[in-house]
């Protein structure tokens, strides 16, 4: 196996396919390396149809996009290392990287090349990182992870349910246990609105009478061998439990859907400048980080609502790869903020004179807004957006000598 | 066949006693009532090994725990489990807590703990520059650290199986009596067993097993203990165990570096009379980070992997309760063994191999003993040079399985072979799953390797024996009803 590339692309999930398939057609030497045994990530076990309406022009199941992108990738000549896991990646004098890879095949192996994009997607948050209390019995999983017991193994987790948090994964869950005749007692979610995308509630839970309590949290869950019950009960606007309404919910299982932390610790040791609002790195509008030779996109970079914006956004990072790799310099002199409303901006450095496509995490749940960016709190761009969700993100293409500074997005409620 | 000693209990006080018998020339069983060894009490300890300054040394506990404190280290060499021996720092927060601080200094003195270091504060923060700049002053006690109390207990159990000790998992002790020669023990499900000696050393529940034997009453109070676990990349990771100056009944909540590199912080100290309930509180945690941020710059909330809860089991004197029982003779209980226990076990183990020489048990040397065990390759820890080696005949040392704690699929083949066959069973022998994710990216992959290694179906796995099942069945198995 050769040693030396000129891209390595660390995860084969979409972003690492998206953007490997165009480093390669860019005649780049490119190296996509996976953990597991083939491509694809976690869409192996996301067997349910609705990828690819925008990427691909046509409903796909998970397997089948990531099999389509695997394909494209591998066609336009990209390499793959799988069953491989990165250990460790560290910048050399020269500038070069040096990454250290583990396998059964080839044992320990030190790679080469110029130029990274990290593509790690992202990892479920846990019942432990939320301090849900209560028990420690079996039958409790993260939702990702009764996912892949059911369609990649075959095996049932429970046989009736309880699904805390509303996540995308949460609610395509529900679904699939009730397709598999595992009772699903209810979902719970502590905000007022749902997690997940809209239509995933309309089709996954409202079409199977699967009832959503709102502003509700799980405060015990019991159960010494294998779980009994949880207790739930409703929160007030600063989210504390009112113990008078708490009431048990029977069940054998808890799934818990509580939110997406992008899976960055291994570029930790490359001391990437860290965002603290999206957990991924902070960028440059072509998908660069504070440490130059390295890119990032897909879900460890921030999480998205559909993979389909993953592959997109992979696809333009591969693009910058190939233009930093043939010596093109860019001009990232302005700073991106959010002030109202807003959880984060992607990229978080731009270039004012070129077009740049931002992209939002909204923090308020409503059905007219009007979006602004202001330079010197001067409202210098404005766009009115309908129906905002937490879960859905908002994309804004600025063009060219738009802003001429650092900006500042504001996301205000329009009456 | 009629054994010489039975140990009720695999946990650190059982194991260590297993490990100590073995060097004699006996017939010696532990019985323990989980699936497997090291389920109880000694799971869910905080794994410091203590330095011997915090109790006064009238008291058994404060013997034992220095000469156990002392042992540690050789038993460390042999059996290879996991040992940070990163010393321990005694902090004083503010002025008025410089008294209470320079008494336990002058205890430690007094118990000849060696090498202890009164610091300016100025030589705290050399000695731990993550310290709350509200440290005013402290101590260092060098001879302290933090191991994994599992790997210690099964390494413990593994070593005296190989010396001859004979173990019987779910064996939950209902019922015994002696008959002038010998004690005919009853587990639950009807099984007997048959020994000249007894030693009750069965944690929480050593007053209901005396009880039942026909022994002495006593009573064990569960205190219970919370704990919190913070992610191996926490900048609030300190290079000392943190310790306050002691509260009453506790010594208070710590910082601890874990021998795994991961963080705790805890514990709590709280009465509870079930002696089964192992929750956790939504308030606690709030607690315990409010006190811990206050001793450790660095601390977050969004750095939290996991809480857990152990019980200690307390006798009516505060101190360890290691005595033969003054009703029934061939019996001795090692009751009582809360904290410094774990520190402690290594000497409590040759403490009661006394008294059962003292109730007239022969100790003849058994010349075949071998108190080591060959240290388990880790990949997380070896060089691209070992593993090389390591590789030429066991290609899995690099099959990672784990990804935060990586863990190789040799290290749970390894796991599995020494009778680990539950996911919890793997995951204390060998970390995997006890990260970040918490098991959301590897148990399927560690069932698998569970399954095909011991030959169970997957569908069987438990996560701690009996009804703890993992999995409910196979696609297919339930009727779908929309």
């Amino acid at each position: 196996m050769k040693t030396d590339y000129d891209v390595i692309i660390v995860g084969a999930g979409a972003a690492g396919l998206a953007a490997g398939k165009i480093c390669a057609s860019a005649n780049l030497n490119t190296l996509i390396i996976d953990r597991e045994n083939r491509t694809g990530g976690i869409l192996n076990q996301c067997i349910h149809n609705g990828f690819g309406l925008k990427y691909f022009k046509e409903e796909l199941t998970g397997p089948e996009f990531s099999c389509r992108l695997a394909k494209q990738a591998r066609d336009a000549g990209a390499f793959f290392a799988l069953n491989s896991t990165v250990t460790s990646i560290k910048k050399l004098a020269d500038g070069t990287f040096d990454l250290r890879v583990l396998s059964r095949e080839n044992a320990v192996q030190h790679l080469h090349c110029k130029a990274i994009l990290l593509a790690m997607g992202c990892r479920e948050r846990t019942r432990g990182a939320i301090t849900t209390p209560g028990c420690r019995p079996a039958g409790i999983f993260t939702a990702g992870n009764a996912q892949k017991l059911l369609n990649r193994e075959g095996k049932l987790p429970g046989k009736s349910a309880v699904i805390v948090g509303s996540g995308d994964i949460g609610l395509i869950m529900a679904r699939r246990l009730r397709w598999c005749g595992i009772e699903v007692k209810a979902v719970i979610e502590i905000m007022p609105y749902t997690a997940g995308l809209t239509r995933n509630v309309v089709q996954c839970l409202n079409d199977f009478d699967i009832p959503l309590f709102l502003s509700t949290s799980v405060v015990n869950i019991n159960g010494k061998e294998r779980v009994s019950s949880v207790i739930a009960a409703p929160v007030d606007e600063k989210r504390q439990p009112d113990m008078n309404k708490a009431f048990e919910i029977p069940c054998d299982t808890v799934l818990f859907s509580v939110g997406l932390i992008p899976e960055m610790e291994l570029a930790r040791q490359l001391g990437i400048k860290e965002n603290q609002a999206t957990g991924g790195a902070e960028i440059n509008s072509n998908y660069s980080t504070s440490v130059p030779g390295v890119f990032t996109a897909g879900n460890v970079l921030h999480v998205h609502d559909l993979v389909d914006f993953v592959a997109e956004e992979a696809e333009y990072a591969g693009k910058c790869i190939a233009e930093y790799l043939s010596g093109k310099q860019i001009n990232n002199d302005f700073n991106a903020a959010v002030g109202k409303n807003l959880k984060y901006v992607i990229p978080n450095r731009f270039d004012p004179d070129t077009d740049t496509r931002f992209l939002f995490r909204p923090l308020i749940v409503t059905d007219r807004a009007v979006l602004t960016a202001s330079v010197n709190e001067k409202i210098l761009w404005r766009k009115t957006l309908k129906f905002v969700r937490p879960a859905e993100m908002i994309t804004a293409e600025i063009s060219a000598d738009t802003l001429p500074g650092a900006v500042v997005f504001d996301l205000e409620e329009s009456k | 066949m009629i054994y010489d000693v039975a140990i009720i209990g695999g946990g650190a006080t059982g194991g260590a006693t297993a490990y100590h018998l073995s060097r004699y020339q006996l017939n010696t069983i532990l019985l323990e009532r989980g699936h497997e060894v090291c389920s109880g009490v000694s799971k869910a300890n905080s794994g410091i090994i203590h330095g011997g300054f915090h109790h006064p040394s009238d008291k058994l506990k404060t013997r034992l725990e220095i000469r156990g404190n002392h042992l540690m280290e050789k038993l460390h060499q042999d059996l290879h489990f996991p040992y940070l021996k990163c010393g321990i720092l005694v902090v004083a927060y503010s002025p008025d807590e410089l008294d209470q601080l320079h008494k336990l200094y002058e205890q430690g003195l007094a118990n000849n703990v060696p090498d202890m270091e009164l610091c300016s504060r100025k030589r705290l923060f050399e000695l731990e520059s993550k310290l709350d700049d509200s440290a005013v002053g402290g101590f260092f006690a060098p001879h302290g650290g933090t191991i994994e109390p599992y790997r210690y207990v099964f390494a413990l159990i593994e070593c005296a199986l190989k010396n001859g000790v004979s173990l019987k998992c779910d064996f939950q002790v209902t019922a015994g009596n002696f008959n002038n020669k010998y004690w005919e023990i009853y587990s639950g499900d009807g099984r007997k067993i048959k020994a000249k000696y007894i030693v009750n050393a069965a944690g929480l529940f050593a007053d209901e097993v005396s009880s039942c034997l026909g022994g002495e009453n006593f009573k064990i109070f569960p205190r219970k203990g919370e704990e919190y676990l913070l992610d191996r990349n926490s900048a609030g990771r300190p290079s000392k165990i943190i310790f306050p100056v002691p509260v009453k009944h506790s010594k208070g909540v710590l910082v601890i570096p874990t021998a795994g590199g991961t963080t705790m912080i805890g514990p709590t100290a709280e009465i509870t009379d079930d002696k089964t309930d192992t929750s956790t509180t939504a308030d606690n945690f709030s607690k315990i980070l409010t006190l811990t941020q206050k001793m450790i710059k660095g601390i977050a909330a969004k750095d939290l992997i996991t809480s857990f809860a152990g019980l200690r089991p307390i006798h009516e004197s505060e101190d360890f309760y290691i005595t033969h029982d003054s009703r029934m003779p061939a019996l001795i209980h090692a009751a009582g063994i809360q904290s410094p226990g774990l520190t402690a076990s290594p000497a409590i183990g040759e403490y009661i191999t006394t008294l059962l020489h003292d109730a007239g048990l022969p100790l003849i040397e058994n010349p075949a003993f071998d108190g080591t065990l060959p240290p388990l390759p880790e990949t997380a820890t070896l060089s691209d040079e070992e593993l090389l080696q390591h590789h030429q005949n066991d290609p899995a040392c690099t099959n990672i399985i784990c990804r935060c704690e990586t863990i190789s699929e040799s290290e749970i083949i390894a796991a599995v072979k020494r009778g680990h066959t539950t996911v919890d069973g793997v995951k204390f022998f060998t970390r995997a799953g006890m990260g970040r994710c918490q098991g959301g990216f590897c148990t399927a992959k560690i069932l698998q390797i569970i399954s095909r290694e011991s030959g169970i179906p997957m569908e069987k796995l438990t996560k701690s024996g009996r009804n703890s099942r993992i999995l409910a069945g196979k696609l297919g198995d339930l009727e779908v009803k929309l």
